[in-house]
């Protein structure tokens, strides 16, 4: 198992400020908008990482034996149970991981002998954030579309300079 | 019906919206958004009735409770806000039958209640849910159809404000989540319950501190740059002076109101007060900033000849009053920011719809061409001086409740300086609205022009909010008892 330590944290401090730094440095709109939506791609990559567990696998319930074949539909609430359980119990672990690295959260799974789940809501969560942030770049761009048809540029400075002149 | 009202407060206005957008024809749109609108409204009414009675009101999605599921959690507190969007929207919609015909094309009619109706839903939402990432979710749906809105407007330099809004927005709706994330990461949870029980253990253990405090900061400066707290504030003067009239009436009294109540929600709910005020000393920030906010603002205001702009930078002015009773931590201070929400939502509304009054009947908000204007429409600039006494704190108007109770919080901690902040920052406003009333009722108009009173349909929403600013004011004891009863659940102080 190949440990990565902060490797991704620094990427998303790099892409945060990457993105950050366009959107206020570039004039041209459409560059406005790339750098809003890497800014907003590293807080996605922020989530997830918080959710990777090193040696965790997909949050999909791995029969261990102990449910018993058949299940009816109770058992599969049960088991749905246990899952989000772990899953909370992971995002605990989640934050050592912050502060101590991966190997020492990887030391505490292999000794508990239970399966390993990576934390499934971030993912989740960021489903929700990706659409977000489709839809605020959609609108973004519909209205340099309108500003482009209002003023034939789409370089800040130049709308500047035909308000002031208007 | 009735134990499912806090979703059906926000689910309702949320189906209506692509309704709205699918009749695509103006009178039937409108009639959806209107009933929408109302409909929240009653809705948020039997809401705050039930939580004066009961107490807080808890209802769990889809009936998963709280740490797995969302819950929506409704104290005084929201239920206050919920009402103070719902009547202004509700108003508001009345108001937007005419004032939308005369300034926005046809084709667009329907697809403007339909952001309308969104912006009401996400703007509930942020208000009732107990859960953060839930805010987040509901922010984006009240910016982003708020955006939409403000780019309805019919000078060009709309467009560009609502862009600007857009990437000023964005971002500071993207360091909320970041701020979510990292106390996320730390306590596992996103109910506000059950971080509000978990983050002193964190913060105590010493580790992962720093983390919290990094979350803090986050969502201080989130939530400020989304409620325009001076200097986070450039996004807030050309919106709503370029916005289409009732856009910016129903904008000004609402989703500025919503981010201040967020706020409170972060630092009161879900870091403690303690926390916010003890460890992260967030008053010496917050203070300085509404003090400044206060006086720059209203100072800038003065100097404006564009009316809307005028009454948009006077509104930044006023959110530093909200900070301010809010950055004071006591009971009294709290309670008069949430008075001021109310108050300033009535009287902000009153001053926005009479200049959109105006602007139906001569086109423009330009002081210079207002003169004269008190003789041709008089019930309109009867109502722009009602809303005006209300701002500057004359007594008798809702501003003199919130003045009175922000100037007694400052009094009572001893903060001289803070109470004089206050009481210059009303001067300020006495200049900036005579300004207007100099020009309108003692200047004479030059061209001819025969211009006619607005339309009912226009005055009478306008005269509502103007009434509603005097009744409250006279009648100050049901808001403020609401609003120190929301005070004291904030601060956790059982009355």
């Amino acid at each position: 198992m190949i440990s990565f330590g902060l490797f991704n944290y620094w990427a998303v401090i790099v892409l945060m400020m990457v993105g950050f730094y366009t959107l206020i440095s570039r004039d041209n709109l459409v560059k406005k908008l790339i750098g809003l939506n890497i800014f907003q791609t590293s807080v996605i990559m922020m989530y997830v990482s918080f959710g990777k567990i090193s040696g965790g696998t997909a949050p999909i319930l791995i029969d261990s034996g102990d449910h018993g074949g058949g299940e009816d539909h109770g058992g599969a609430e049960d088991a749905g149970h246990a899952v989000v359980e772990t899953a909370v119990d992971a995002v605990g672990s989640a934050g050592e991981f912050l502060t101590q690295g991966a190997s020492g959260v990887a030391h505490a799974a292999s000794e508990a002998g239970e399966i390993l789940y990576s934390n499934p809501i971030p993912h989740v969560l960021m489903l929700t954030a990706i659409v977000v942030g489709v839809a605020t770049l959609a609108l973004g761009l519909s209205l340099v579309i309108r500003i482009n048809e209002a003023y034939g540029t789409i370089e800040e400075d130049e709308i500047a300079r035909k308000d002031n002149a208007a | 019906m009735s134990q499912n009202l806090p979703a059906l407060l926000v689910v309702v206005p949320m189906i209506l919206a692509p309704l709205a957008a699918l009749l695509n024809r103006p009178g039937p749109s409108w009639v959806v958004a209107a009933i929408g609108s109302w409909f929240s409204f009653g809705a948020a009414l039997r809401l705050l009735g039930r939580v004066l009675d009961e107490g807080v009101v808890v209802y769990s999605l889809g009936g998963w409770a709280a740490p797995i599921g969302i819950e929506y959690r409704i104290d005084q507190v929201s239920a206050f806000v919920t009402v103070i969007v719902s009547s202004i929207a509700a108003i508001a919609i009345l108001y937007a039958r005419s004032s939308v015909r005369d300034e926005i094309h046809e084709d667009r009619h329907a697809l403007f209640y339909a952001a309308f109706l969104l912006n009401v839903c996400g703007l509930l939402g942020i208000s009732i849910t107990g859960d953060v990432f839930n805010v987040f979710v509901f922010l984006e749906v009240s910016s982003l159809s708020a955006y939409a809105m403000i780019a309805l407007g019919q000078d060009r330099r709309a467009l560009t404000s609502a862009f600007q809004y857009l990437i000023m927005g964005s971002v500071g709706a993207t360091f909320i989540v970041i701020g979510i994330g990292l106390l996320f990461v730390m306590t596992g949870t996103l109910g506000m319950a059950d971080l509000a029980a978990r983050i002193p253990a964190v913060w105590a253990s010493g580790e992962g501190d720093r983390t919290i405090a990094v979350a803090f900061t986050f969502l201080t400066v989130g939530v400020t740059l989304k409620l325009a707290l001076f200097p986070l504030h450039l996004w807030l003067p050309n919106a709503y002076t370029f916005a289409p009239s009732a856009v910016t009436g129903y904008m000004a009294a609402t989703s500025t109101k919503v981010s201040v109540y967020l706020l409170m929600r972060f630092f009161f709910t879900v870091f403690g007060e303690q926390f916010s005020f003890e460890q992260m000393h967030l008053d010496m920030v917050l203070t300085p900033l509404a003090l400044v906010s206060i006086l720059a603002m209203s100072l800038v205001a003065i100097y404006q000849s564009n009316v809307k702009r005028l009454l948009a930078f006077s509104s930044v002015a006023q959110i530093g009053y909200m900070v301010l009773g809010i950055s004071l931590g006591s009971v009294v201070g709290v309670a008069a920011g949430i008075i001021h929400l109310f108050n300033h939502a009535v009287m902000k509304g009153a001053l926005f719809m009479a200049m959109g009054c105006v602007m139906y009947r001569i086109g423009s908000v330009r002081l210079e061409d207002m003169k004269g204007l008190g003789k041709a429409m008089p019930w309109t600039m009867a109502a722009f001086v009602g809303g005006g006494l209300s701002m500057i704190g004359v007594p008798l108007t809702v501003g003199f409740v919130s003045k009175w109770y922000l100037v007694q919080g400052a009094l009572a901690q001893g903060r001289w300086a803070v109470a004089a902040v206050v009481m210059v920052g009303s001067l300020m406003a006495l200049i900036y609205i005579w300004k207007v009333v100099e020009v309108a009722y003692f200047q004479r108009r030059e061209d001819e022009a025969d211009i006619r009173e607005a339309p009912l349909s226009l005055l009478i929403p306008t005269w509502a909010l103007v009434a509603a600013s005097f009744w409250f004011g006279i009648d100050a004891g049901t808001t403020s008892s609401v609003a120190i009863s929301a005070a004291e659940t904030l601060l956790g102080v059982l009355p």
